[in-house]
């Protein structure tokens, strides 16, 4: 390899890593309050709701039924108007973010479930309004698993990164996709390949530590 | 003494796959202010299911809920916060933040309700003092055991400075050693901050344990209400006997003859009722259980006692210890 190609190849990490932390960071401030959402509204919830309950699972399944590649397209002219055009690294936050929203509001609202009924019941017991019930119990209670379910979005959207290669959004997954693809360069797609199941590997392995770390229900 | 809590023709129903299941109906009581009032049934008589419509974690579906003078069902949502602040609750699982320090859990009523963070810390160790539990402040949940983590929960309750402490079979998962000293942690919780308390359970030496007053559930109606003591010796229906005759684990030998209940009374327990009646008699009878225990403070103790085959030897035998009277005889036809 070249010098060029293997600086080619750092800055395509960067890419990636950006589009990464930052789609799993929007997907957030959006998927979180979903699966809140999703959990309170729930019929075994704290404040059933089965219309808006209903509702919000049907937009969630449609969101996660419609395969990243399609949406990537289908969201062209929404992508636009958001950043000014559809292509290169930051135009292709906008589908990651959108498709993670659902899927980490799925993965907020399973690892809500999670959280003992009877602690909820006993801070209903003493007083605590919904919202202090969400903060102070429920996101604590949660929050092991609510970190491991962040591992796993990171790791699924590192994959649609890669994927968004093939329409010219930068990072890891195009340089393999021009390089390694149409140019027959197998050391460069095999390089970058590496290098992203070294990616997801390392959120992984960071992931369950810190969730480890964070869980206080284990004996010290 | 002053009424707290005045129960009146409360029902409640659930609707389940399986149909209308009614839980409580028309359930009425009173209880007084700084009394520890027993609630006990069998499970599924509908005990969790009452003790929750006195802090409206359930919604009764008719009926009265007055608490101190107020109707709990009148009350909008904040309101009924604030009151519940005044009630405090303790759990069979403990119920405490997992995630969080023993003293963070029990800072959490007071951080609810607004209190600041430096009186809320130095309230909090205090409490803990008081379950004895200080020097765990820095520990996690996990890091205890049963009847540590309900002295947490207790010192949890205690931070919001209630009125009433309802306790959902809260000792129903701690060994009779732990359970002991958390009764008399209650006990004294009653009386040093004038807390009044409502115990559920399903088992009778709990009540037996601390309760002045107490009530019978049996599938979800109120079978009998009693002070403690009558309840023990003279129970009227066969809710209450079946709660008392499974209150100890029975050991059956003798699968004929008669049986009977004796209910001993207090200092009584020294007298060797059984071996006079066998050397009067020079007949063997069969004790199926037996239990001491003391009830406010007096020992008390009952037994389950076979008797030979002969009707009119066992005829004999009932008189004879009839006129005894320390202790109160009964034949029991439904013991099992």
């Amino acid at each position: 390899m070249s010098k060029a190609e293997i600086m080619m190849i750092i800055s395509g990490i960067g890419e990636t890593l950006l589009m990464v932390f930052v789609s799993t960071l929007c997907g957030y401030v959006f998927g979180l309050p979903l699966g809140i959402a999703l959990y309170m509204n729930d019929q075994d919830g704290i404040k059933p709701n089965k219309t808006v309950y209903r509702i919000l699972d049907i937009i969630v399944n449609i969101g996660r039924s419609i395969p990243f590649i399609i949406l990537l397209i289908l969201i062209i002219p929404f992508t636009r108007m958001l950043v000014g055009k559809s292509y290169g690294t930051v135009a292709t936050i906008v589908p990651l973010t959108v498709s993670a929203i659902p899927f980490i509001g799925r993965m907020v609202e399973s690892s809500l479930k999670e959280v003992d009924k009877g602690v909820i019941e006993a801070a209903q017991s003493m007083g605590a309004s919904n919202l202090q019930i969400i903060t102070k119990v429920l996101l604590k209670e949660a929050r092991p698993s609510l970190i491991n379910g962040a591992t796993i979005a990171l790791g699924t959207i590192v994959g649609y990164s890669a994927m968004a290669g093939t329409v010219g959004g930068g990072g890891l997954g195009d340089i393999a996709i021009r390089y390694g693809y149409y140019r027959y360069q197998t050391n460069i797609m095999l390089v970058t390949v590496a290098i992203i199941v070294i990616l997801v590997q390392l959120f992984q392995f960071a992931g369950n530590k810190l969730s480890k770390i964070m869980d206080k229900r284990k004996n010290q | 003494m002053a009424e707290l809590i005045r129960v009146s023709n409360l029902s409640k129903t659930f609707e389940s796959k399986a149909g209308i299941v009614e839980a409580l109906n028309d359930v009425s009581f009173e209880i007084d202010k700084g009394e520890i009032f027993g609630i006990i049934g069998l499970s599924g008589a509908g005990k969790s299911t009452l003790v929750r419509c006195l802090n409206l974690l359930e919604k009764p579906n008719s009926g009265e809920v007055i608490i101190d003078g107020e109707n709990m069902m009148d009350l909008d949502e904040k309101k009924l916060r604030l009151k519940r602040r005044k009630i405090g609750m303790i759990f069979q699982s403990f119920n405490l933040l997992m995630q969080d320090t023993i003293l963070a859990n029990v800072c959490f009523p007071m951080e609810i309700a607004g209190i600041n963070r430096n009186e809320t810390k130095k309230k909090a160790l205090e409490y803990l003092k008081v379950v004895g539990l200080e020097e765990k402040a820095k520990a996690y949940p996990s890091q205890l055991s049963g009847g540590q983590k309900q002295r947490v929960a207790i010192a949890r309750v205690l931070a919001s400075n209630p009125e009433i402490l309802l306790c959902d079979e809260a000792t129903s998962a701690l060994d009779p050693e732990t359970t002991k000293s958390i009764l008399n942690l209650i006990k004294d919780i009653n009386q040093k901050y004038n807390i009044t308390v409502v115990v559920i359970t399903h088992e009778m030496a709990v009540i037996q344990e601390i309760c002045n007053r107490c009530i019978v559930l049996e599938n979800g109606k109120l079978a009998e209400e009693n002070t403690v003591e009558e309840l023990f010796r003279h129970p009227k229906t066969s809710a209450a006997r079946r709660l008392i005759f499974n209150s100890t684990n029975q050991v059956r030998s003798m699968s004929s003859g008669r049986v009977i209940r004796i209910a001993f009374q207090e200092a009584n327990t020294t007298e060797p009722v059984i071996a006079n009646l066998i050397l009067e008699f020079k007949k063997p009878v069969n004790i199926l259980e037996s239990n001491i225990s003391s009830i406010n403070g007096k020992s008390r103790g009952q037994m389950m006692v076979q008797l030979p085959d002969d009707d009119k030897l066992a005829d004999k035998m009932i008189a004879y210890l009839k006129k005894n009277e320390s202790i109160d005889v009964a034949e029991v036809s439904d013991y099992e």
